[in-house]
């Protein structure tokens, strides 16, 4: 199936109660595999389609406030709308997964894929200090295991986890193997998981409260210190990543999601001609695995990052290895897929240098 | 005939002394105390006690729910 | 005081525990904490203080959720009835209410009431219409009425440059998803005790089913209008009825 009918089927087996959602293309096809389905028809799942993707975040808000699992997903110019909605919900802690097929922009952009929403993706795309945890899935299979897995992980940190996919990884077909399908919770349940949900007051009890307003500065500040207390155990525990042929590497090549796989291709040419060369791939961009770039550049000759985009990961790349080593970019923007060629010749151009 | 009389406990402390209450007495029962409470307002107080007739009009407009009505019934 | 008379048997009035005693913030006489009262004194009559949830907005009474001794989630600015759709539509069996001003509902969050309403979400709507920003300090809303002057139309809403008053109540009564669409006040006995059963009547129609409920509460602001709390009812009643009179839209 499609990318993007992978996270919907995912989605309903993760035990979503909701997803709030507004038509873009590349991504259009998750609410429509939702409707498809009906999932209201079996395990009670709510899907709407809002007026626009402000509505969608700030449904998500409502849903999330209420602690039940819910969802959106957009590109980039819709991502871009729900960038309020999404820092009123990481300063309000809570949990909900946001998918971003990204295309190309800035702008209207083109409806190609791209990578350059990814500072705005780890960075804060949003107001104020918060940070998304961001998934790079890179195949249909991690598209529905990263589904699953962002809903995990919000609701362990009460944080929004964002999927950050591009339109070929949401549009391409592949062979997927479903997560294990789990009921949705119990009003019961989610008092019990999420004491601080809006689902009606408890008897003798004060009623709860969702809000990001802290008018007074020093209430404002220890909620600020909370979130970067989080951020922190988040750092230490989720950064996820994988390695190919690093082990040996003389040069390693860093990228994420649809890059990834083009250098990989890469790669394998250069293994085929006798040149040690790696793929660092970040799966997770925030938390971003900075030790594990720094003990790379400590004993390889040299990196190259390749990006779509004009250049935006390899600043954290550059920031890890610290001077230690060479670090080179090659990026396509605006909605164009290099090919395994062009990678190739990048290489070679880092170990001539 | 039966006769109804009426009093007004007010909430000192709550009270911001916007007289919307003093507006809304059919019996001129309140007015403004010349006193402040902490907060600084003058509060509202019974000035014509015998007048009141219990008929909450007072709580009903108060923003603040400072005023508590009782009445009786008297032959 | 008759301590005679002041026995509990004689009790006929006094603030139900619903509303809580946090001082409220608002300025002496604000429309807000009537309206917050009667809500409140709905919640409690009905017996749902454990199954309401509230939606604050921004403006005065972001802090709603201080006063009324319930669930409440406070959302971005406009984006309320958002919220309470995705609640309403995730929890059927609770009663769902946003409480939003002038500027939030009929200014930048005109699509989410609009689209809300058209939906027929089954949610009451609060509405406090008092033709200014309070908040902020008393600038121009999208209720101002002609020629009332605000801290952004000091020399009064010109509608070749500012455009005209929004009459928000009367678009959403022509849309198929409200069932209920009323505007009262709160400046008299009689005007509290039609905008309570106004408040009530929208808080028993969301929990039948058949659409959106929506109560505009043409409300005061003194400290905006610069004038005292009576002297803005009369205001009021003399001025925002003419363009805002009172009466329900649609009721079925």
């Amino acid at each position: 199936m499609k990318g993007n009918e992978a996270i919907a089927h995912a989605a309903i087996r993760s035990g979503c109660d909701g997803y709030f959602g507004y038509p873009i293309t590349p991504q259009s096809e998750v609410m429509e595999t939702l409707m498809e389905i009906e999932p209201w028809k079996t395990t009670g799942m709510v899907v709407l389609q809002a007026e626009s993707e402000v509505a969608s975040i700030n449904m998500v808000y409502g849903g999330a406030g209420c602690g039940k699992r819910v969802m959106t997903s957009s590109s980039s110019p819709g991502i871009s709308l729900m960038q309020e909605g999404i820092s009123y919900i990481a300063c309000a802690e809570l949990p909900c997964v946001i998918v971003n097929v990204m295309r190309g922009g800035p702008g209207l952009g083109t409806i190609q894929p791209s990578q350059a929403d990814y500072f705005q993706s780890v960075k804060g795309g949003g107001h104020g200090d918060y940070r998304l945890i961001t998934l790079a899935p890179n195949s249909v299979q991690e598209m529905a295991d990263h589904t699953s897995l962002a809903f995990d992980l919000a609701f362990k940190y009460r944080t929004p986890v964002l999927l950050l996919a591009d339109g070929a990884i949401g549009q391409m077909m592949e062979k997927v193997t479903l997560p294990p399908a789990r009921p949705r919770r119990t009003e019961e349940e989610i008092r019990k998981e999420c004491p601080w949900a809006t689902l009606g007051k408890r008897h003798g009890q004060k009623g709860n409260v969702i809000t990001s307003l802290a008018l007074l500065a020093e209430e404002m500040e220890a909620q600020n210190l909370k979130l970067q207390a989080k951020y922190a155990e988040i750092s230490t525990n989720e950064i996820r990543v994988e390695k190919y042929m690093c082990d040996d590497a003389d040069y390693v090549v860093v990228a994420f999601g649809l890059c990834a796989r083009i250098c990989k291709n890469a790669v394998e040419t250069a293994r085929a001609n006798g040149q040690k060369v790696g793929l660092l791939r970040p799966i997770t961009l925030w938390p971003f695995p900075t030790e594990e770039i720094r003990g790379l550049a400590e004993r390889t000759k040299g990196m190259l990052v390749v990006e779509l985009s004009s250049g935006q990961m390899v600043e954290d790349v550059r920031l890890a290895a610290n001077g230690k080593v060479d670090v080179q970019f090659y990026g396509r923007l605006g909605g164009i897929v290099p090919s395994p060629q062009e990678v190739t010749d990048a290489l070679h151009k880092l170990m001539n240098h | 005939m039966a006769k109804f009389k009426g009093t007004v406990v007010v909430n000192v402390e709550r009270c911001k002394g916007c007289e919307l209450c003093v507006a809304a007495c059919p019996s001129g029962v309140l007015g403004m105390s010349h006193h402040a409470n902490t907060k600084g307002y003058n509060y509202a107080q019974m000035i014509n006690e015998d007048a009141c007739i219990g008929c909450a009009s007072c709580g009903y407009v108060c923003p603040d729910g400072c005023l508590t009505i009782y009445k009786q019934k008297y032959e | 005081m008759n301590n005679e008379i002041a026995k509990p048997e004689n009790l006929v009035y006094t603030k139900t525990p619903v509303l809580n005693d946090v001082p409220m913030h608002y300025c002496p006489g604000c429309s807000h904490g009537v309206v917050h009262k009667l809500i409140a004194e709905v919640i409690d009559e009905m017996g749902i203080q454990e199954t309401a949830i509230g939606i604050a907005p921004v403006g005065c009474a972001v802090f709603a959720y201080k006063y009324i001794e319930i669930d409440w989630q406070q959302a971005a600015h406009g984006r309320a009835p958002a919220l309470a759709t995705a609640i309403k539509r995730l929890m059927p069996n609770k009663t769902v209410f946003t409480y939003q001003g002038d500027g939030d509902l009929a200014a930048i969050g005109t699509a989410e009431t609009i689209h809300a309403c058209n939906r027929g979400e089954n949610i009451a709507i609060i509405f406090i219409n008092n033709g200014i920003y309070g908040m902020t300090g008393g600038q121009m809303a999208p209720t101002t009425l002609e020629g009332m002057k605000t801290s952004t139309c000091p020399y009064g809403r010109n509608p070749e440059i500012n455009g005209y008053p929004l009459n928000i109540t009367k678009l959403v009564a022509e849309l198929e998803g409200t069932r209920y669409v009323t505007r009262q006040a709160v400046h008299t006995v009689a005007a509290v005790r039609k905008a309570k059963k106004a408040i009530r009547k929208a808080f028993e129609y969301s929990m039948e089913g058949k659409g959106t409920s929506f109560v505009e509460i043409v409300s005061t602001c003194n400290s905006g209008w610069k004038l005292s709390p009576v002297q803005s009812n009369k205001w009021m009643e003399e001025n925002m009825f003419k363009a805002y009179p009172l009466g329900d839209f649609k009721d079925r």
